[in-house]
C-alpha cells in the first residue's frame, strides 16, 4: 500500500515548548501569577521541562485543572472564582491567563475571562489567546507585548545611550549564567541597561523601560514588544544576540539605531546564501551565530523550525521533520540541539543544546556563546 | 540562590478534627518539582517491542516526548502533531491513519505493537476512533494496534488516565488455552521481588510471570495463558476486570497493605485459589516487629512525614509506624482510597495530632522548605520539607507483604543515616525506570 508522507509526523525528533509555557516563562520573574487554563499536564510539563528556575526560584504558576464537565458546560464562573481566590491568598502584582487546546476548541474567551478576574480582584489581569498548538515564541511574545502595552510607563529617556534587553528567556538561554554574560557584554561597551525582559530585572525596572534609547532584541520572543515600545515611546530596536565575535556589530548597531532612530538587523548582511553549515534554532540566535561564524570565514545559514516572522520563507515551511530534512540536504555540517541528531545522519553534527527544545536533558552542556565560540570553531575546523 | 515568597501559610488539616474522607479546598493547582511517579509513557514502555505514537497538540506532546527522551527511548516513540485546522477541517481520522502509516514506514524495524495515544481533543470533536483503529488494523496486519489515551480532562469522568493505561497495557493479550498452574502479576510498575508471596505460589506448584520479565512480544503474549491475574494496585482493578471479560482470566486482588491482618487475609485468599493451606506467618510478623523496633531505636523521635507517592496506602503506613512509636507528624496527599478508611479511623484515635497536607493546593508553593529535621518517606514530602533524609521510592516499589515491611524499615534506617541529594533525585521523572539524567 502506498504511504503518504505526513508533514505533522515526528519519528525521531522532539518538539519545542508550547505557547502557553512561553507565557509562563516570559513572566516568571515579574511578580505576577500565571495561570494556564488546562485540564492537567501543561503544568507539570512546564515545571519539569520548560522552567529551569522552578526548584529554586519561587514564582506563581498554576493550572485551572479543568474537567470534562467544566469544558462541556462552560463553567467560566468557577475559573474566575478559583483564580480570584488564589490571587486573594497570594496577592500577585498581575494575573496572566493563558489558554490551551481545549479552551480554544470550546471557544472560551480568555481575554474576557481576564477582564472578569480584574473586575473581581482589582489586580491588573490580561488573557492571552494561546491554544497549545503553537510554539513558545508566540506565547512569550504575546506575554512580553502585554507587559509593553500595559505596564511600561512613559519615562524620560536617559541622557546617555541605554538599552532594554528584550527576549531574554530561560527557554532560549537557559539558567546557567548566559543572561549575565549578555548583560556584561552590553555594559562593557558603556551602554546602560535599563531592564532585561525578563531575567534579572525587577518589575520596577521593567516599568521604567521607556527611558531606554534602544531596545536590543536577543530572541524573537522580544520582537513584538519591541514594536509596541517603538510605537508607544519611539524606541528603535536592534535584532541580534550578542555572540562572541558578533558583539562589536551589535554594539555598533545599537549606536546607529540611537543616532539614526532606525531599526537594525546587523546579522542580515553577514549571512551568505551558499552555506555548508546549517544552524537549527530560534532565528535571532541562529542567525547571530551564523554572523559570528562568518567572522571566521565560515558560511552558515539559519534553519528555523519555529514560526518566525523574520525568516524569508513562509512561516511553517520548515516546521516538521520532512521539511527540516529537506532544508539540510545541502549542508555538510549541522549545528543543532542533540535531539536533532537523528535527522542529520551522514552529516557532521555539532551539538548545541537548546532548553526550549530538549528541556533539561543537556542543560549542563549548554555553552555560553557570548563568552566564547571557540568550542564550536574547534569542532568545525 | 534560593528566593522565597512570603511566610508559610498553613493549609493543613488536623487529622483528629477531620472526618473521613479528608478533603482540601479545590481550585487552581500547583505542580511540585518532585517528579518520580510514572506517567503513561513510562508504563507504556513496559510493553516489549512496542512503539508509542501520541496524537496531540504541541503543548501535550512536549511532556511525553521529553519523557521518552529522558528515558533514552526516542527510538520507540513518535508523534503526530495536531494543528488548528485539523480540529476544524474534519480530517482528523485521515491525519491519524496516514500519520501512523507514515511513521511505521519510516521506522528501521517494524514494531510488533503500536500503542496509539489519542487525546482530549479527539474526545471533544467526536473523532471516529473505532473507524481509525479498524482501518489501521486492516492496513497493518502484522502490528497489534492498541488504543491508549492521554485525556487528562477525563480524569474525573470514568476511568482515570492511569487506570486506562494499566488496562490497555494488557490489551494485546490474545485468547488462548489457559494453563491452570500459571499466574500473572498485573498492573504494577515495578517487578515483584522475591518473598513470601512468590514462595507461596511456588510451593503450590504454580508459576508466575509479569510484564517486566519479558524482553520480547511473544513472551508478553504468553501471559495470556494464565488462569488468574494477581493485582496489587487499585488502579489496576479495571485491567483485571477486562482480562476476565475478554480472556476469562480470573482476578485475585491482593492490595498493598501495611497491616498484618489484611496481609494474611490476602494470603488466605490466594491459598484458597491455589488449593493449599495458608502458611504460618508468625515468624515473619516477628521479623517485622524486630525490624520496626530496630529502626525506631535509630530514628527515635525524629519527626516523620509520609507522602502518597511512596505508597498507595500512606494512611495505613502512618498507622503502622505511629502504632509502633514512630513520631509521624505529617501525611501528604490530595485524596485517599476508600480502602484507607479503617486505617484513618484507627490512626485518628491514636494520633489525632497528625497533620494532613495537600500537594497541589496553591499555597504549597509557599510552604516552608527548611524543615531538615524530618525523615521523609517519599519524594514530595522530602521536597516540601526541604530534608535530605528521605526514602526514595515511588508507587510501593514492589514492597509487598511482610517482606515489604521489613525492607521499608531497612530503607528508613538507611535514609536516616545517609543524606541524599534531594534536588537532584526528586526531579528525575519516572524513578526506577531508567533514564539519562
Amino acid at each position: 500500500m502506498p504511504v503518504k508522507p505526513v508533514r505533522q509526523t515526528y519519528v525521531n525528533t522532539s518538539l519545542y515548548a508550547a505557547d502557553a509555557m512561553g507565557v509562563c516563562s516570559a513572566l516568571y520573574e515579574l511578580g505576577g501569577m500565571s495561570v494556564m487554563h488546562d485540564a492537567s499536564g501543561c503544568n507539570s510539563t512546564y515545571t519539569t521541562h520548560d522552567e529551569p528556575r522552578w526548584y529554586d526560584f519561587d514564582s506563581l504558576v498554576f493550572i485551572t485543572a479543568m474537567t470534562e464537565h467544566e469544558a462541556l458546560m462552560g463553567d467560566d464562573e468557577k475559573t474566575v472564582r478559583d483564580i480570584s481566590e488564589a490571587a486573594r491568598q497570594l496577592n500577585p502584582r498581575f494575573i496572566a491567563l493563558a489558554g490551551t487546546t481545549i479552551p480554544a476548541m470550546c471557544g472560551i474567551d480568555i481575554p474576557a475571562l481576564a477582564r472578569l478576574i480584574e473586575a473581581e480582584t482589582g489586580i491588573p489581569s490580561f488573557g492571552l489567546p494561546t491554544d497549545g498548538m503553537h510554539s513558545y515564541l508566540r506565547g512569550a511574545a504575546l506575554a512580553f507585548d502585554a507587559i509593553a502595552s500595559r505596564f511600561v510607563k512613559n519615562t524620560e529617556k536617559t541622557a546617555a545611550i541605554s538599552v532594554n534587553i528584550l527576549g531574554l528567556t530561560s527557554l532560549d538561554f537557559s539558567y546557567v549564567g548566559i543572561e549575565d554574560s549578555i548583560k556584561a557584554a552590553v555594559k562593557a561597551a558603556d551602554i546602560e541597561i535599563i531592564s532585561s525582559w525578563a531575567m534579572g530585572s525587577s518589575p520596577e525596572d521593567i516599568e521604567k523601560s521607556a527611558s531606554a534609547r534602544v531596545n536590543l532584541v536577543v530572541s524573537e520572543t522580544g520582537l513584538k514588544a519591541a514594536k509596541t515600545l517603538e510605537r508607544r515611546f519611539n524606541i528603535p530596536y536592534v535584532i541580534g544576540t550578542p555572540i562572541s565575535g558578533f558583539i562589536p556589530d551589535i554594539i555598533e548597531a545599537i549606536k546607529t539605531a540611537d543616532a539614526e532612530k532606525r531599526n537594525q538587523i546587523p546579522a542580515d548582511k553577514l549571512i551568505g546564501d551558499a552555506a555548508s553549515v546549517a544552524i537549527i534554532g530560534e532565528y535571532v540566535f541562529a542567525s547571530s551565530l551564523c554572523a559570528a561564524l562568518s567572522k571566521h570565514g565560515i558560511s552558515a545559514c539559519p534553519v528555523c523550525p519555529l514560526e518566525s516572522r523574520l525568516k524569508s520563507k513562509p512561516a511553517d515551511s520548515v516546521s516538521d521533520e520532512h521539511a527540516i530534512s529537506e532544508e539540510l540536504k545541502n549542508a555538510g555540517t549541522v549545528i543543532a540541539d542533540p535531539l536533532y541528531a537523528p535527522i542529520a545522519k551522514g552529516k557532521k553534527f555539532i551539538a548545541l543544546p537548546h532548553e526550549a527544545y530538549s528541556g533539561r536533558i543537556f542543560r549542563e552542556s549548554i555553552p555560553d556563546l557570548t563568552e566564547s565560540i571557540e568550542k564550536i570553531l574547534k569542532e568545525l575546523i | 540562590m534560593i528566593r522565597r515568597l512570603n511566610e508559610n501559610t498553613a493549609v493543613s488539616l488536623n487529622l483528629g478534627e477531620t472526618p473521613w474522607p479528608p478533603k482540601f479546598a479545590g481550585g487552581l493547582e500547583y505542580s511540585s518539582p518532585a517528579r518520580g511517579t510514572w506517567n503513561i509513557v513510562h508504563v507504556g514502555m513496559l510493553l516489549p517491542e512496542a512503539h508509542l505514537i501520541f496524537v496531540c497538540a504541541e503543548a501535550c506532546l512536549r511532556g511525553v516526548v521529553l519523557t521518552a527522551a529522558e528515558m533514552g527511548a526516542m527510538d520507540r516513540f513518535s508523534m503526530i502533531n495536531i494543528h488548528e485546522n485539523d480540529i476544524t477541517s474534519g480530517g482528523m481520522e485521515t491525519l491519524i491513519i496516514d500519520g501512523v502509516g507514515d511513521i511505521l514506514s519510516r521506522l528501521e524495524k517494524k514494531p510488533r505493537a503500536v500503542l496509539l495515544y489519542t487525546s482530549c481533543v479527539h474526545h471533544f470533536i467526536g473523532c471516529d476512533l473505532p473507524l481509525v483503529y479498524k482501518t489501521l488494523r486492516e492496513n497493518h496486519p502484522g502490528v497489534d494496534i492498541i488504543n491508549c489515551y492521554m485525556n487528562p480532562i477525563m480524569r474525573k469522568s470514568g476511568l482515570t488516565p492511569d487506570q486506562l493505561m494499566r488496562k490497555q497495557l494488557y490489551a494485546g493479550l490474545k485468547e488462548q488455552n489457559h494453563d491452570p498452574k500459571k499466574l500473572i502479576f498485573v498492573g504494577s510498575d515495578f517487578p515483584t521481588p522475591e518473598g513470601e508471596l512468590r514462595e507461596l505460589i511456588g510451593s503450590a506448584g504454580f508459576s508466575v510471570s509479569e510484564i517486566q520479565d519479558f524482553s520480547d512480544y511473544d513472551g508478553y503474549l504468553s501471559m495470556g495463558e494464565a488462569s488468574a491475574a494477581i493485582i496489587f494496585n487499585e488502579a489496576a482493578k479495571p485491567a483485571g476486570k477486562e482480562l476476565k471479560r475478554r480472556l476469562g482470566i480470573e482476578t485475585i486482588y491482593l492490595p498493598y497493605n501495611w497491616d498484618y491482618t489484611e496481609i494474611k487475609a490476602g494470603y488466605e485468599k490466594l491459598a484458597g485459589y491455589l488449593g493449599v493451606n495458608v502458611p504460618d506467618y508468625s515468624s515473619l510478623e516477628a521479623e517485622c516487629e524486630a525490624a520496626a523496633a530496630r529502626a525506631l531505636r535509630l530514628i527515635g523521635d525524629t519527626p516523620v512525614a509520609i507522602d502518597y507517592t511512596l505508597t498507595y496506602k500512606p494512611i495505613g503506613l502512618a498507622y503502622f509506624l505511629a502504632s509502633r512509636g514512630f513520631n509521624v507528624k505529617r501525611i501528604y496527599g490530595d485524596g485517599y482510597s476508600k480502602e484507607e478508611q479503617a486505617s484513618y479511623e484507627k490512626l485518628s484515635e491514636i494520633r489525632p495530632d497528625i497533620e494532613l497536607w495537600p500537594t497541589v493546593n496553591v499555597m504549597m508553593r509557599k510552604t516552608d522548605r527548611t524543615q531538615s529535621n524530618y525523615l521523609a518517606l517519599g519524594q514530595k514530602a522530602a521536597y516540601f520539607l526541604g530534608t535530605d533524609r528521605f526514602v526514595n521510592i515511588v508507587e510501593n516499589d514492589g514492597l509487598y507483604g511482610f517482606g515489604g515491611i521489613i525492607r521499608l524499615m531497612a530503607l528508613m534506617e538507611d535514609a536516616y543515616k545517609t543524606p541524599k541529594d534531594t534536588k537532584k533525585l526528586v526531579q528525575i521523572k519516572g524513578w526506577g525506570c531508567g533514564g539519562c539524567l
